[in-house]
């Protein structure tokens, strides 16, 4: 085995030195039972080379690569500069663990306290932990999170939740003894404010939501009293949006998979978790704090943990252990490289075409847009003919769109979700929207 | 250290993306003013070049597998194959939408079932799911499930979770988030669980137990069918947490002892990286009744394709925006592959033989208040080297050795512990400068102990102040105070 | 540091001052220096209730907590505000300066049943 430094020699003067005779001397403590009950894989040895041309073979066969990628719903296609991959490459970063001992952990912890600080300039809050799994269960610890500080046991979201971050929410409340109540929907596909109920501990709204509308954040804070507002976003959105501190968000949360990191069938992703001061003791997972070391000199090192499960146990603020370092590093190059600047022409270019594209689909006959509300680069479209068949039709001439199915849960039920990102050209879009126009 | 932050910064960098080649309308014209950033964010323009040797700096400030030794007890810090990081980055995996039809992601789809079906076989126990992305998330999802499990038969009673003092903290913050109450059990003086102990806590709110085995002090549950016999009879379901999989890996399955629900920790065990800090994937495989219960959606094999499954009416929902890690997923498929399980016995034994040849030479130096075979780890004790000395002086002193400190402070019925996991990829050389720096340190203990003191003294940083870090938190940086801050 | 022979103690590591049907709370010298550096203290409003053996205020160091547990049943009355500024007064000064709590007794007998300084020097020196 490549992987194993031992000779038969080394092995033999070191059992000696241990005082057995054989390896399995070591092994006699797992009960016979046990032992004798083992049954093995049936898995005979592959060199490298064969593994490698394996998967390489077996990732041909993922024929949705080989389209041009319309499909969104909180993973995009965008563009990764080069400088992202070059830095997680590095092994001092992606072969360590967490960083328990700062002295030997500053590039680890300066990064994530980088990473806390652009997370808190794009939202607008005062505090970012150093990542959760994903946009998803960062939804769910925010909801439970604003629980704790609320404690009446119910939380209101908003139904324009992406699917994935209900379902995940759901199997925490329920675990946990947290209801959800459900906000209802306006036909301009923003969430219905008017009867937020007056006993709950938390208002979840997602914008851009589940069918790419924004949702009007002025306001919200005045008509849910004392319930706290958890904002769900879409990084990349901040770069014209205004972020949910302007609007007094108690926490923010969202996936971070647009900030450089690749579709990856779902994973691994990022969860952006970001909070006001003064919840800060109530936050989940890991951070970063600046110090100085014994001769006076900046360093970092991890801050606040007695609210984490290795010190607090049952009472912690979450059970989070690893979380998503390299992701958030990936995301801390992302925005260093593109800088505000960047961030911002990469913002208006998704805006600027997926509004584009939007306007030539609307022009078509037996296409509409069935919601009034502003997006950003995601929009509902409503075929007059049966969408599965347009979503062939779109397949065939090489772009990829998601099922219509998913848009069910929203009352839509024949139409499809388009996503665009700075990745499409108009060479693209139009063709896109000739193919719908019946162009073969 | 600079941060980002303090580097000069310059205008109309650009060169990313391309111009916009469709007409421009402007934010204004498209959305509502009062919902446009009016400020934009401070996030430093700066050229290539500054970003690459800023990180370039950050990464020779840490210290990772592939710089030395780093025996971090319970973390299985072996080294990570190189194939790993090229096989992550195939476009064909790396680039596909997850909410793409399943139809065309077979290739994905394929592999993820094998490795479900590989880990299934490794655990002997029947149902698995890939979506848990961490150890603790598996121990979530694994409760989760035994919530399911207890409502459907009507038993909501059974609210509380036994857990050995031995246990990791995040056993008892997992419980906690699924709606558990903990109880404490008592180690015997082997280090084991103390049955008379346990039965005193059998009754019918006992939902289960959570096991480590071997346990955190790297000694394996003689006992172990007792123990989950017992549970069992008392109506309960056993977790077991995979962290230490590596000491039986090839040899043993926890199907065989009891479990119910085991993780694995595919970042420790099957080498995937850490990542410092994540992403890992904490795979569960479950027992036959438990099955039912699994997240949607699972991956099956209908003929020669690959599905999502959704329609799963027991399910208790899902844990993960996806299918979990699936990054991570094909560095540990690959691992298991390359190895076989010729491989596979093969980590365990030299995992194995490697602590107990540690354990064996730095007892002589080391309390080792546990004195017997260990597995892949043991623990020793730092108490009572030299006076005024303590383990964090000599985990601090390791990092002058050019070593990582092993875990300390862990498992906390040792006193002052040091937690050392060698792991199988660690060479009978390296394994004794590593012993021969232990051993010289704990002669500095007792003859020029400020060496330990004030150690490291051959890191970027000398010893951080944390009693600062978490009494005046500074947790981003203080825009308001570029001009005056002091930034070394 | 010496344990007041005036104060009443707990096997939690509590020292308790009676004055009259108030009771000034704080950690133990012993305590305090288990801990180690403390950083951070979580006070209860004052006006709540609280019951015996229910938690009073937390006490933070960089690695550990440590629960300051309600030794009788009473009334918060006053809170030392001064700690959340300066939570290393616990550590300075234990036993007086770093009072956390002053607590109205609901039941004033329940005093009798405490430690006094001798016997929680003694039930330290069991350990």
């Amino acid at each position: 085995m490549r992987y194993l430094p031992h000779s038969s020699a080394d092995r033999r003067t070191m059992l000696a030195s241990i005082g057995v005779f054989l390896i399995d001397d070591l092994f006699a403590d797992i009960p016979e039972e046990v032992a004798a009950a083992f049954r093995p894989l049936g898995l005979p040895p592959k060199s490298e080379q064969e593994v490698v041309a394996a998967l390489t073979d077996l990732s041909a066969r993922n024929a949705a690569v080989e389209k041009t990628c319309f499909i969104g719903g909180g993973i995009y296609d965008h563009y990764a500069p080069s400088l992202v991959d070059h830095v997680l490459s590095r092994s001092e970063f992606y072969t360590a663990y967490t960083p328990y001992q700062p002295e030997v952990s500053q590039g680890t912890l300066t990064a994530m306290f980088e990473f806390q600080t652009l997370i808190s300039e794009l939202t607008g809050m005062d505090v970012a932990n150093g990542s959760l799994y994903d946009g998803a269960t960062a939804a769910a610890e925010a909801v439970l999170m604003a629980d704790r500080i609320r404690s009446r046991g119910r939380v209101a979201i908003a139904r324009t939740l992406f699917a994935n971050a209900r379902r995940v929410l759901e199997t925490y409340g329920w675990a946990s003894g947290t209801e959800v109540v459900e906000l209802p929907m306006l036909a301009s596909g923003r969430t219905d404010l008017t009867d937020v109920p007056d006993d709950v501990s938390a208002v979840l709204l997602q914008s851009p939501n589940a069918l790419g509308v924004i949702e009007d954040l002025a306001g919200v804070k005045e008509r849910i009293g004392d319930a706290l507002l958890i904002v769900s976003i879409n990084p990349i959105s901040l770069g014209v949006l205004a972020p949910p501190g302007d609007f007094d968000a108690d926490i923010v949360v969202g996936e971070g998979q647009p900030l450089g990191l690749s579709m990856a069938y779902g994973g691994p992703l990022l969860g952006l978790f970001a909070t006001r001061a003064e919840h800060l003791r109530q936050m989940p997972g890991r951070v970063s704090g600046r110090t100085v070391d014994a001769e006076g000199k900046t360093g970092y090192t991890m801050a606040a943990q007695t609210r984490e499960q290795h010190i607090r146990r049952e009472r912690a603020t979450s059970n989070i252990c690893t979380n998503s370092a390299l992701c958030a590093l990936a995301a801390t190059v992302y925005l260093a490289t593109v800088g505000a600047e960047g961030l911002r022409h990469v913002a208006e270019l998704n805006l600027e075409k997926a509004h584009y594209l939007a306007d030539r689909i609307a022009e078509i006959e037996g296409f509409d847009l069935p919601f009034s509300g502003p997006f950003f680069n995601e929009f509902v479209i409503r075929p007059s003919e049966d969408a599965t068949a347009v979503q062939r039709r779109l397949l065939d001439a090489g772009f990829l769109v998601e099922a219509p199915e998913g848009l069910r849960s929203f009352g839509v039920e024949n139409g499809l979700r388009i996503a665009v990102t700075e990745r499409r050209t108009r060479a693209e879009l139009d063709r896109f929207a000739d193919v719908l126009g019946g162009a073969r | 250290m600079k941060t980002i932050f303090d580097h000069p910064q310059r205008e109309g960098i650009g060169g990313l993306f391309p111009e916009l080649d469709v007409p421009r309308i402007g934010a204004e014209g498209l959305i509502d003013r009062a919902l446009l950033r009016s400020q934009e964010p401070r996030i430093p323009d700066l050229s290539e070049p500054t970003v690459v040797r800023h990180f370039t700096a950050l990464s020779k400030l840490n210290y990772g597998v592939d710089d030395g030794f780093y025996p971090l007890g319970s973390c299985t810090m072996k080294h990570n194959p190189k194939v790993n990081e090229t096989l992550a980055r195939l476009p064909g995996l790396a680039g596909l939408h997850p909410l793409a039809d399943p139809d065309l992601a077979q290739g994905t789809l394929a592999f993820l079932y094998e490795l479900s079906d590989l880990l299934s076989r490794i655990a002997g126990m029947p149902g698995i799911s890939l979506q848990p992305v961490a150890g603790a998330h598996g121990e979530l999802t694994g409760l989760f499930l035994f919530r399911g499990y207890f409502e459907a038969r009507g038993e909501t009673e059974r609210r509380r979770i036994l857990l050995p003092d031995s246990a990791h903290g995040t056993n008892p913050a997992s419980a906690a988030v699924a709606g558990f109450s903990v109880s404490e059990i008592q180690s015997n003086d082997a280090g084991m669980v103390d049955l008379d102990a346990l039965d005193a806590e059998l009754d019918e709110t006992v939902a289960g137990i959570m096991l480590t085995v071997p346990n955190t002090l790297g000694i394996f549950e003689e006992r172990i069918a007792e123990v989950t016999d017992r549970i069992h009879a008392a109506g309960g379901l056993c977790y077991f947490d995979g962290a230490n999989l590596n000491a039986f890996i090839g040899r043993a399955r926890p199907g065989d002892m009891g479990a119910d629900v085991f993780h694995f920790n595919l970042h420790k065990t099957l080498s995937t990286p850490h990542g410092g800090g994540g992403p890992g994937a904490g795979p569960i495989a479950v027992s036959e009744p438990l099955v039912e219960f699994l997240p949607v959606p699972s991956i099956e094999q209908n003929g020669e394709a690959y599905a999502l499954v959704w329609d799963r009416p027991n399910s208790i929902g899902s844990v993960h925006s996806f299918y979990g890690n699936v990054l991570v997923a094909v560095k540990a498929y690959a691992y298991l592959l390359q190895l076989g399980d010729e491989g596979l016995r093969a980590v365990s034994e030299d995992a194995v033989l490697n602590a107990n040849y540690l354990q064996e030479r730095l007892k002589k130096t080391y309390p080792l208040p546990y004195d017997r075979l260990c597995k892949h780890e043991f623990v020793l004790s730092g108490k009572g080297l030299a006076e005024g000395v303590c383990t964090l002086d000599i985990a601090k002193r390791l990092i002058d050795y050019g070593f990582h400190p092993p875990t300390v402070y862990f498992p906390l019925i040792v006193r002052e512990a040091l937690m050392i996991e060698p792991t199988e990829t660690e060479s009978r050389d390296g394994l004794d400068r590593f012993a021969e720096a232990m051993e010289r340190i704990a002669a500095e203990a007792r003859e020029a102990p400020e060496l330990l003191l004030d150690a490291p003294h051959q890191a970027p940083v000398r010893r951080l102040d944390q009693t600062r870090a978490a009494r005046d938190l500074v947790l981003t940086y203080p825009f308001d105070d570029r001009e005056g801050g002091e930034l070394a | 540091m010496g344990y007041p022979a005036e104060y009443r103690y707990t096997k939690d590591h509590e020292w308790i001052a009676v004055e009259g049907n108030r009771a000034r709370i704080g950690i133990t010298d012993h305590a305090q220096s288990e801990l180690g550096d403390i950083v951070f203290v979580e006070l209860p409003s004052v006006g709540s209730a609280v019951q015996a053996g229910g938690i009073l205020a937390t006490v933070e160091s960089v690695k550990a907590v440590g629960d300051v547990l309600v030794p009788f049943d009473g009334t918060v009355l006053e809170v030392n505000d001064g700690l959340e500024s300066a939570p290393e007064t616990i550590n300075q000064a234990p036993h007086d300066a770093g009072w956390i709590v002053v607590l109205e007794i609901a039941d004033p007998a329940v005093v009798d049943g405490l430690l006094d300084a001798a016997g929680y020097e003694s039930f330290l020196a069991e350990g």
